[in-house]
């Protein structure tokens, strides 16, 4: 690991302060995702500023009927918060799948929500990478791309963003806070936060140099009742995601009134399944309208050599979730 | 005892060694002497270094000039392990890990991966498990941190550490000392009533949880054991969490068992 000073700011304005004084300085929050990639030699930080024992670890419910989640609040106590886990036991479930209880007792909100890819090329700094070394070309394109993307990528980036949490918020419509250098804070809703590669896909988020997740505000609870997070990976627990369905509905009157829809493993952002959302709104929750929404959200996949297996698996994903959504009693 | 610098004739070597001479084509008179003199050279620094004692070092940094000890990034923090604090002037790069193992000679805490992907290294901060080797030990100013050593209590071994003996919940023993920290703060875990990804209803929210063995193994899941010896450190978890004196599940085979496996 490179050296670095370590600066343990004792409030939000000191961390700001510090952050914006030092361009090549990085927050630090449970460190789960940072200091292993310091230790790769990836990330190399000249500071850490320390930020997981400043204020922000509340979960308290906001003016819209929703909850606001600290952004230094840790992803056990978040997941295992009495409200999240009755209001929004979707992304309870989504966030419990994530790791281990080691690292979600570490692992901050807005730590999580700012993880980077976990592609191999990425991590190994003798390979070529435009992710890590912009310009460097990427290796997975015509390399191992089993557990790559199939949507929204180019030929600068096809790595997948590794977060179960932002599948769920991106299901849930959550809104991010960000405290900016000179004090003031912004609101970017979850589907504008991460980006898909362009030209810049060493940037993964729409964040400015220093700004600091300081919350993630949730919406009025739509999907407390029908919710599930289906994860499927290589090993039953402690893996990333091949691919990951979030699904919530609401049912009233055995019509859907409204869906919720987003995948994990398949983008370099939380996917929205836009269309097969609006497709289910207003029918009726069944097989056969879970698979025509299925091979909607589907339609527009491409994939690589080798992730062909995406898009099928992909399908049956969604409907899979969507049934063990609607089955769950309320 | 003969100057093998000067005397050709001290090389006397084996068949073996000559086999290998040649392959790497060094056998010939002068590249042979310089090659074994250069083996010498190399042989005799490995002895040197186990001399260089921790002192000499110190010295060494202590005589560097000022500006590279700025390099250094010094942090001072105490360290409060195991109800004892010790305060450390630590490199920033330190991880809690090492800091334990190095510094304090705490070495029961293991580096199994450094990658955050093992648990081997699993302690316990203010009553919550995680991972030494992803933590700074510049962070943990003012934190509570118990590690294998300081389970015990008056001599007496923690009821999980017990029955880890019992139930033979390790074979090489090096994910141990992680799976049982580990497995003292999941006990917690199941009393406050923290849900799992395999948790049936997520609203359900009660305290003192029952855990299915499903739930153990989802929640033990942090802790990979190379040697497999998974069931048994399920049954060590069960036996302490339930109450109940559980028998071990697994019996030496019978004579017949033995002869119908090998059909």
């Amino acid at each position: 690991m490179r050296p670095f000073t370590y600066t343990g700011a004792k409030t939000t304005a000191e961390a700001l302060k510090a952050a914006n004084a030092n361009s090549n300085s990085h927050y630090l929050g449970g460190g789960t995702n940072l200091l292993d990639l310091m230790k790769e030699d990836v990330e190399r930080p000249n500071e850490l500023i320390e930020v997981a024992n400043l204020e922000h670890k509340q979960v308290i419910r906001n003016e819209k009927g929703g909850l606001t989640l600290g952004g230094m609040l840790n992803n056990s106590e978040t997941a295992n918060h009495r409200d999240v886990r009755t209001w929004y036991p979707l992304l309870s479930m989504a966030m419990l799948s994530a790791a281990t209880a080691q690292i979600r007792n570490m692992a901050t909100n807005g730590g999580n929500l700012l993880q980077r890819t976990r592609c191999p090329y990425f991590f190994e700094v003798s390979m070529p990478c435009n992710k890590r070394e912009p310009g460097s070309g990427c290796g997975a394109l015509t390399g191992m791309n089993a557990l790559h993307a199939i949507f929204g990528w180019n030929d600068k980036c096809i790595a997948v963003h590794p977060s179960d949490m932002a599948v769920a918020l991106a299901a849930i419509g959550a809104t991010i806070e960000a405290r900016q250098t000179d004090g003031s804070s912004r609101m970017i809703e979850i589907a504008e936060f991460h980006r898909l590669p362009g030209d810049t896909p060493e940037k993964d988020t729409n964040l400015e140099a220093g700004e600091l997740i300081t919350a993630i505000h949730l919406p009025r609870p739509d999907f407390s009742t029908h919710y599930y997070y289906l994860k499927i990976r290589e090993r039953a627990s402690y893996a990333f995601a091949i691919i990951s369905v979030a699904a919530g509905l609401q049912v009233t009157d055995g019509k859907i009134i409204k869906a919720g829809l987003a995948m994990g493993g398949v983008a370099h952002k939380p996917w929205k399944l836009t269309s097969a959302e609006n497709y289910l709104s207003g029918k009726t929750p069944n097989q056969a309208n879970f698979e025509a929404a299925a091979r909607l959200a589907m339609k527009e996949a491409k994939p690589l050599e080798d992730n062909k297996y995406k898009v099928k698996m992909g399908e049956k994903a969604i409907i899979r979730a969507l049934t063990q959504a609607y089955q769950r009693k309320a | 005892m003969k100057d093998i610098n000067n005397n050709e004739e001290s090389y006397n070597l084996t068949e073996d060694e000559n086999n290998i001479l040649d392959q790497i084509g060094l056998n010939d008179g002068a590249s042979r002497r310089k090659f074994l003199k250069q083996l010498s050279a190399a042989s005799l620094s490995v002895l040197a270094s186990a001399y260089f004692t921790t002192d000499l070092f110190a010295t060494t940094i202590k005589d560097l000039p000022d500006e590279v000890k700025a390099l250094l990034n010094e942090v001072k923090v105490n360290l409060r392990v195991n109800n004892m604090v010790k305060p450390l002037t630590l490199d920033s790069r330190t991880t809690l890990l090492d800091a334990l193992r190095e510094k304090l000679a705490l070495t029961g805490s293991k580096k199994g991966c450094d990658h955050g992907q093992c648990g081997a290294c699993t302690v316990i901060v203010d009553g919550k498990r995680r991972l030494s080797c992803l933590t700074l030990a510049a962070s943990c100013e003012g934190k509570e941190i118990t590690t294998i050593e300081g389970l015990a209590e008056n001599g007496q071994l923690h009821p999980m550490q017990q029955a880890f003996i019992k139930h033979d919940g390790f074979q090489c023993g090096y994910c141990t000392p992680g799976q049982i920290c580990s497995s003292v703060a999941l006990l917690e875990e199941a009393k406050n009533g923290e849900a799992s990804y395999v948790t049936e209803d997520f609203k359900d929210i009660k305290n003192n949880l029952a855990l299915s063995e499903e739930e153990i193994r989802e929640r033990m899941s942090g802790n990979i054991c190379r040697c497999g010896a998974y069931n048994n450190i399920v049954q060590a978890f069960k036996e302490v969490h339930s109450g109940d004196d559980v028998m071990p599940t697994w019996e030496f085979a019978t004579a017949e068992q033995m002869a119908k496996a090998k059909i």
